[in-house]
Order: structure tokens, then sequence, then C-alpha cells
């Protein structure tokens, strides 16, 4: 069974396209045969944070065009033979993807054995964003603690529960939130929203809190997403929200500033 | 000596300014629970609510805001209710 999920956010800028990458990576580590898109067609990117931006030969919407085969587009991972990268277009338009181009797109990735395929949405909610949702059985909404961006992410959700293929059918996507660049410093002196907040707020729990930290900076820099660094915190605390998406129940860590120098002091972080 | 530490940190929350965190989580708790509602009502409430206004201007002197519709369901979600609210003019 193929799982399509999408990470959307409806801002832009809180960490879908890292966050895409680091799941990915994450997912394929866990042993699942995993394909992640890029939607935002024209504003390519998960190719430089996934490290491969100068394999990209041929492109999604070449694909959907018939101008490449799956094949020729899917661009294999260098770090695992699981997992493999198709990158948006650069030059074509936002209407060069339609509903039922990227649904044959997946039906073939289905038909080719795929566990996951995450659909990395562009930010708005304009034509790109409703098609990386439109055919998702999960949604990861990736907020930060930041007022736009809450509200943005229920505009989302509202999205989410009325104009996916999944409600069409008068079925419910399963959704989950992505809380990152959370500063839990600065939650406890009360100028960030807390994790308890934004549930409360959305009135859906977290299925991950990804700390704000240098290192994720620094893995974009270098083209190998965060989660893959396992020292750091962001890398774990991404480690710990790909093994809450697969069912695992695991604690929130790097939540609370005492947590972290336990942490610390144990680990010498 | 609990119920005094208890009543102390009431009194010193009363006092405190609310934090921007706090503020920022009542202004979206309003925003959200405005859109939640607006997002399941149907189409034709604003018409609805111009027509009604409309009506009560033939009677009452009100303002534009002094009609307000909303559309709510129960608890259950099963009884949808349409709330309409007229605020009459102060009596001189």
């Amino acid at each position: 069974m193929t799982e399509i999920i999408v990470v959307t956010s409806g801002k832009g800028g809180v960490g879908k396209t890292t966050s895409s990458a680091s799941l990915a990576c994450g997912l394929a580590k866990a042993g699942k045969k995993t394909v992640v898109i890029d939607f935002d067609v024209g504003l390519r990117n998960l190719d430089l944070i996934m490290g491969c931006e100068r394999r990209v030969v041929y492109d999604f919407v070449n694909v959907v065009h018939g101008e490449a085969s799956l094949k020729q587009a899917l661009i294999k991972d260098k770090r695992f033979d699981n997992l493999f990268v198709l990158a948006a277009s650069q030059t074509r338009d936002k209407d060069a993807l339609t509903k039922e181009g990227v649904g044959k797109v997946l039906e073939d990735l289905a038909a080719e054995g795929f566990d996951f395929i995450l659909c990395d949405s562009p930010a708005g909610i304009e034509k790109g964003a409703f098609l990386a949702m439109y055919y998702a059985d999960r949604a990861v909404v990736v907020v930060n603690p930041e007022v736009s961006s809450v509200r943005d992410s229920d505009r989302i959700l509202g999205l989410l529960s009325s104009k996916t293929k999944k409600a069409e059918d008068g079925g419910r996507i399963i959704e989950h939130l992505l809380l990152t660049r959370y500063n839990p410093a600065r939650v406890e002196k009360q100028e960030m929203l807390s994790i308890a907040d934004v549930e409360e707020i959305l009135g859906l729990k977290v299925v991950g809190v990804i700390p704000e930290a240098p290192e994720v900076l620094q893995s974009s820099n270098l083209g190998n997403p965060v989660i893959l660094n396992e020292e750091s915190d962001a890398g774990q605390a991404y480690t710990d929200a790909v093994a809450r998406i697969l069912g695992e129940d695991r604690p929130m860590r790097f939540t609370s500033v005492e947590k972290k120098s336990f942490f610390s002091k144990i680990f010498g972080g | 000596m609990g119920l005094l530490r208890n009543l102390i940190d009431q009194l010193e929350k009363l006092d405190s300014k609310p934090t921007s965190a706090s503020t920022a989580k009542n202004r979206l708790q309003i925003l959200v629970s405005q859109s939640r509602r607006d997002a399941n009502a149907p189409d034709y409430m604003p018409r609805l609510r111009s027509e009604l206004l409309e009506v009560i201007k033939k009677y009452v002197q009100v303002n534009e805001e002094a009609v307000k519709v909303n559309f709510e369901k129960d608890k259950d979600g099963i009884q949808e209710v349409l709330d309409i609210q007229i605020a009459l003019p102060d009596k001189n």
C-alpha cells in the first residue's frame, strides 16, 4: 500500500522543504521505499536541500507532459538506495501541472512499489498547493509558533478537510502538526506560543517539535538534510517525528529548557 | 500554606500585564473560531444578513452593524442553528 503524504503550511518560510527533505530521509532510513516530489513549479528548491541539484535532468512537469519517463526523472539519492527525488521544473509556469496529470504520476509511482510519496507543497493556497494536497492520505502541516503561521495553518486545515479527494469521497485525511523553529527558552519567558497553545488553538496534537537550531541552516548549506545529523537536537527531533508518523509512541524531547540541559549533562551536548 | 501561596500567585497574575504569548493566543483563538464558523456557514449568509437588515430598517432606525447572523451547530454537531441578533438603538 502506497501512502501519499503532503507537507504543507500555507505560509512560506516555515520549513516545508526542510521538513520534507528530513522526513523523506527518515522514512527511507526506516526502510521505507520513498519518493519526495517538489510541487513548487518555477521555484525549485527541494533538490538543493536534498543535495542533488546538479543531477536534475528531467523534472516532474516533463513526466506529467510525457516528455520523459518516470525512470528518467527520478533522481536516486546517494545516501539511501530506497530514496528518490522528483524535482520541480524551474522554467514552466504554475499551470504546467494538471489534476489528471499529477494523479497519473502518483498512480505510476504506486505501481513502482513506493511505500511513501511525499508531496512538498508550495506556499500559498493556489493551484500548486491544491494539487500537492489533492491526492493525499495524510498531511503534515508545518507550523511555527507565530501568529501568521498559526492562522495560515488553520486555513490549510480547512482546505484539507474540504478540497481533497479524500474529503470529496466522504473520508478524512489524517492530519499532523509539525511545530518547527521552536524555542523553549522564549516559550519559558512567555514571549512565544507554547506547544500546548498551538495545539489548543488548532485543535490538533503535534506529531513533532523541531527546536530552532543552527544545524538546520548548516544542513541546508551542505545539501544534507538535518535528520542525518544525529548529533543535533533538530535531527533527533525529526527522527522522533518520523517514528511517530510510522505509528510509534515517543515522548517529546528538546521542548523545555531544563530537559535540554539534562540531556546535555548526560551526553555532553 | 499552599492555599496562601496559591492566593498570592493569583493576585500576582491579576497585577501583571498579559505576556505577548498569551495575547497572541487570545487573538488567534478569536480568529480561528471565527474562520471555522464561517467555513461551515452556508453561502447564503451574507445575502440573508443584508436582506434582514433591509427589512428591519423599514421599522427601526438601525445601523449596518446592528444585525448579526451566526450559523452554529450544537455540541453534537447535528442540530444547525441560525443565531440572529438585532441590536436596537438606545431609547433617548
